[in-house]
């Protein structure tokens, strides 16, 4: 039986920009089912998350990495339904998370990412890239909370978020928390929310390229960003062609 | 082949084109030569099909087709090509698989095969070649990071590849230098000095028609075609100007 006291509703911070409909038919099964990865020191991790048709809902991570591992994570947010990704991560002493992650699709629908990351230790690096396209009413959001505790000195954090709406009507929303207690330390942040460059689009009509490919080279070349990290050029094609796919089912 | 009559046109409700009227058969060159704001990117915008730039009387036709009917892509696959005198920069989209992305729509809307990636690339090197860019310029992002001069020789190499019946050229020769610019017009003469081919040149200097010899040389003010002459008119606007002449 699940625990009503512990079930999140959007009072909650980080559950603030969630479907409130989607969180009621939330369980304490769903939200206690945390995948845990440990890294141990020197190790690399990549994993990739599809958060479409097949697998909507919460998905939870929680990641500790080992002093100088690395783990990098991509993902894809894009179901017909209520999506959401949470990645908590914590860093010690010279390790790397890496966070590439893409929501997009159209409906009455929100999609979302919430990462935590802790810098725990000094000398840790950690960089997230987050793409959201969104039409019809459909909602993105991306919550980042970075911590760097205190002495740990040389932190190096960024996350950059960028939105484009296709449509009137869609929404994105981002909410960047950094809590830092340590004063040698680099931390950045960026977002900007807009629309597709209109004179791209005439530019590639005089060429003979008609709107529709025009519009998925154009959000081709704007979420390549969030998987631009990736190694594995074969895998990062595929994410590619499971976002462009759903930017095929728009109809605009 | 390109049939323009009492073309009238405005941006924002500011009318910009008030009667133009011009005609350009196959195998010419005519250049446009007028003032700042006369309308010359205009009539160019407007013929390409540009949002908000709205005809509000008259016709165009090419080869004999209602133009202004058609949407901007189609002009293109019909065989208009729109040389811009600011080259848009796309940002993640290489030169190459923008272009091969344009011509094989343009193929297909014609009914015709799509290149392959070989195919392409063959046709790409040899127009790169004829207008002297290096190859590994179309292999970066289209127009990102290029130079004036570059995007003005990258816009011929996008024609040479298109290949079309009627171009026309904004500017072109605007921030070339003098070999870039000898360079840009011989590649406009061995891509489209054709018996079915023509051309509409926009200039504001003679430099440029030098290298490209018009057969007509028209002045365009307040939006209309007030002059029509030979090479010789440019030569004379460029010794005494416009208000001189016009």
């Amino acid at each position: 039986m699940s625990d009503l006291a512990t079930l999140p509703t959007t009072r909650d911070e980080d559950w603030r920009y969630a479907d409130p409909d989607a969180l009621k038919e939330l369980t304490a099964e769903v939200l206690d089912d945390w995948q845990e990865v440990t890294l141990s020191a020197g190790e690399t991790s990549v994993q990739s998350f599809v958060l479409d048709d097949t697998n909507p809902g919460v998905t939870r991570v929680r990641l500790a990495l080992g002093e100088g591992a690395r783990a990098e994570i991509y993902a894809i947010a894009s179901a017909s339904e209520y999506a959401r990704l949470e990645v908590e991560v914590t860093l010690t002493r010279g390790s790397h998370f890496e966070f590439g992650g893409v929501t997009i699709g159209g409906g009455d629908v929100t999609r979302e990412f919430v990462t935590r990351v802790t810098h725990a230790e000094p000398e840790a690096t950690s960089n997230q890239t987050i793409r959201a396209v969104h039409w019809n009413r459909a909602i993105g959001n991306f919550l980042g909370r970075i911590e760097v505790v205190r002495d740990a000195q040389k932190t190096d954090a960024a996350q950059n978020f960028r939105a484009i709406l296709l449509e009137k009507g869609a929404s994105a929303n981002t909410k960047p928390e950094l809590e830092i207690f340590a004063d040698d330390v680099k931390c950045a942040h960026g977002a900007a929310i807009g629309a597709l460059d209109p004179m791209e689009g005439f530019y590639m009509a005089a060429r003979g390229i008609p709107p529709e490919v025009a519009r998925k080279l154009q959000v081709q070349a704007f979420v390549a960003d969030a998987f631009a990290e990736m190694q594995d050029e074969a895998k990062a094609e595929e994410l590619l062609g499971k976002v462009l796919d759903r930017l095929g089912d728009a109809q605009l | 082949m390109l049939k323009i009559e009492n073309l009238h046109a405005e941006i924002d409700g500011k009318q910009i084109l008030n009667g133009l009227t011009l005609e350009v058969g196959a195998g010419e060159v005519h250049a446009i030569m007028g003032p700042n704001g006369a309308g010359k990117s205009t009539l160019a915008y407007v013929l390409g099909g540009r949002p908000g730039y709205e005809v509000t009387e008259g016709s165009v036709t090419f080869n004999g087709e209602d133009m202004l009917e058609l949407e901007p892509h189609e002009r293109a696959a019909a065989g208009l090509f729109l040389g811009f005198q600011y080259p848009v920069e796309i940002p993640g989209v290489s030169n190459v698989q923008f272009l091969r992305e344009a011509l094989n729509s343009q193929r297909k809307a014609r009914g015709e095969e799509p290149l392959s990636g070989g195919e392409f690339l063959k046709l790409a090197k040899e127009k790169a070649g004829l207008l002297k860019l290096d190859m590994e310029m179309l292999k970066r992002n289209v127009n990102v990071g290029f130079s004036g001069g570059e995007k003005k020789r990258a816009e011929m190499v996008q024609m040479g590849i298109l290949d079309p019946k009627l171009a026309i050229l904004d500017e072109t020769d605007s921030g070339l230098d003098i070999d870039a610019l000898r360079t840009v017009g011989e590649g406009i003469n061995a891509i489209m000095r054709q018996p079915d081919k023509a051309v509409l040149l926009i200039t504001h200097y003679q430099r440029l028609l030098d290298y490209v010899q018009p057969d007509k040389v028209h002045i365009l003010a307040k939006g209309q075609i007030v002059k029509t002459g030979g090479p010789e008119l440019a030569l004379e606007l460029e010794r005494e100007g416009y208000e001189a002449v016009a």
